[in-house]
């Protein structure tokens, strides 16, 4: 059996692993378009901010490969997949044979068509760690920088900048910073923090050009006509799946690669899994792409698994992030922000001078969504009560103590996790 | 592989557990220096919760899932699994994001703040069976074989 695996990043990882976990003698192949090893590509701000060394990018421990004997391919691009004849052509123009196939490429980053911003020298994305070694390479040179773009991206690059003693100013169109994952009081309290540490945020507003002489940039012109002075932009307003390769392929994809339950797509032997895929979400059943670092190992451990012919089947996708800004940490899992809130129960907790934020978001007495702010110790014990979709009536009133624990919950739960004849024993 | 158990209903909330957890995980691996003369001192690994004024306690732990969540939500790789089944965590190697903590439905990593480190139970590499365990008058921690998550 030939398993092909195009990508190299947590997706393929637990792909590689959920393969081995069935079968120990198929050929895997792993091809990348970066020239890196598996690397934590959340740490790229780290990198950027000098808070790790290059050393420390490594994913994984040095044997893997070796050890789960996966032929790599570096520096190597995918530029077509020919599903009847199970072939996929790369960019040097030789083909390489598959009998399954794992889609895991993740997200491109998206730069939108600015005016000014054509043959501008300093505009940057943030999602690789070449586009950390990039930014790093001119920062002694680098005085004031624009991040457009409030969400984790540009939130991380811009702490990574500042880190490195730059000013930066932060454009965001929506009414907060990381509103995919935070309610409003939540990115107030983050938003303060920033601003304590001497970043701008500006809200509600957008680049529409870039100024500047040549390739030399002057500053950014806004929607609302302010004008902020900056030699480096940061285009940081999201990622796109990075499936145009599949063009012409037969492989169904809409905003991701569709896939089922296994993490299998539109043609049989083809599977998607991570930032590229549109998987069911937990809650809704329907189909979203998901780009949350530990579901892409999910996605990819499931895909791996059926890829293999074992049977494992994905419970959706769960929303969650641990984000710590400036000091501040926070984690936010599952609905946070309900669109329609009277179907909810809501609760909060708020002592905003101090950054510290609860909220926790019930549907029918069972858990549905958590933000945490200042004190996130244990935030896990919520996500198993989200995913085991457990009636919190016994205990719904000790939900929002600081010191929410296994006492608060049934001895049921308790015996069923901990006792030597529970679920675990 | 074996794992740790609780049996609440022996535990008496005297928090030996996890004076046995910080003393061999401290340096001297002696209880008095290690609480009153190291200049730092480790976390406990487990976790006694009390409840009712002390009616009801338990002590919790790590659970060495088999297909660990705190390990799928690690974004630098310092979480992994051994051969024999332990998961541990490379130190060196975690940048204190806390995604563990958040992915954990154990509660069972804790967060250092002055280390900025993620600290969790390692059952005790240098023993026979975990410090937490022979420290239980009451035997309600058992240390046996277990099946899968």
């Amino acid at each position: 059996m030939n398993y092909v695996i195009i990508g190299n990043s947590v997706a393929a990882v637990g792909a590689i692993r959920g393969i081995r976990g069935v079968d120990e003698k198929g050929n895997i192949t792993v091809i990348s378009r970066e020239r890196h090893i598996a690397y934590g590509r959340p740490l790229i701000s780290y990198l950027l901010g000098g808070l790790i060394t290059e050393k420390r990018m490594a994913y994984l421990p040095e044997e893997f490969y070796e050890k789960n004997r996966v032929n790599l391919l570096l520096d190597a691009e995918v530029v077509g997949v020919d599903s009847a004849r199970k072939q996929v052509k790369l960019a040097a123009g030789d083909s390489i044979g598959f009998d399954k196939l794992l889609v895991a490429t993740g997200g491109d980053p998206f730069v939108p068509p600015i005016e000014g911003l054509a043959g501008k020298e300093r505009i940057f994305t943030f999602t690789t760690w070449d586009d950390a070694e990039k930014l790093k390479a001119i920062a002694a040179d680098v005085e004031r920088v624009v991040v457009i773009g409030g969400g984790l991206i540009g939130l991380k690059a811009a702490e990574g900048l500042h880190l490195l003693g730059k000013k930066i100013t932060i454009v965001e169109l929506a009414d907060r910073i990381l509103s995919a994952a935070f309610d409003r009081p939540a990115g107030r309290v983050v938003a303060k923090k920033m601003k304590a540490n001497g970043i701008d945020v500006i809200t509600e507003d957008t680049v529409v050009r870039i100024e500047g002489d040549g390739a030399r940039i002057s500053g950014v012109t806004l929607k609302s006509g302010d004008y902020i002075p900056c030699d480096t932009v940061v285009a940081a307003i999201g990622v796109r799946p990075a499936a145009g390769f599949l063009k012409g392929s037969k492989v169904d994809v809409n905003r991701g690669i569709v896939v089922n339950n296994s993490m299998e797509t539109s043609v049989k032997g083809i599977y998607a899994a991570g930032d590229v895929a549109e998987a069911s979400d937990f809650f809704s059943g329907q189909k979203n792409p998901m780009p949350i670092w530990p579901d892409a190992y999910i996605q990819g451990d499931v895909a791996g698994t059926a890829m293999a012919g074992g049977e494992k089947a994905y419970v959706g996708g769960l929303a969650m992030n641990s984000i710590e800004l400036f000091k501040v940490s926070t984690i936010s899992m599952g609905i946070t922000n309900p669109v329609e809130p009277k179907e909810y129960e809501i609760v909060t907790y708020q002592d905003l001078e101090n950054y510290q934020y609860r909220k926790i978001v019930l549907q029918d007495n069972r858990l549905v969504g958590a933000v945490l702010v200042g004190q996130v110790d244990r935030a896990g014990i919520f996500s198993g009560l989200i995913r085991e979709k457990v009636d919190v009536t016994p205990f719904k009133e000790h939900l929002l103590a600081p010191d929410f624990g296994f006492i608060h919950l049934t001895k049921e739960i308790r015996n069923t996790l901990f006792a030597p004849y529970g679920k675990v024993a | 592989m074996k794992r740790i158990y609780t049996i609440e209903d022996a535990c008496i909330g005297c928090h030996l557990c996890e004076v046995g957890c910080i003393t061999e995980h401290s340096q001297s691996k002696d209880p008095v220096r290690a609480f009153l003369h190291e200049q730092v001192r480790p976390l406990s690994r487990c976790t006694v919760e009390e409840g009712d004024g002390g009616v009801i306690s338990l002590s919790t732990t790590c659970r060495h899932c088999d297909e660990p969540d705190c390990l799928r939500a690690c974004i630098s790789g310092a979480i992994q699994k051994n051969d024999a089944g332990v998961v541990r965590i490379d130190t060196e190697q975690c940048v204190g994001c806390w995604s563990c903590v958040m992915a954990c439905p154990y509660g069972a990593v804790q967060r250092n703040l002055t280390k900025k480190k993620a600290n969790k139970c390692d059952l005790c590499p240098d023993r026979k069976s975990p410090a937490c365990v022979d420290a239980c008058p009451n035997r309600a921690l058992v240390y046996k074989e277990g099946s899968q998550k």
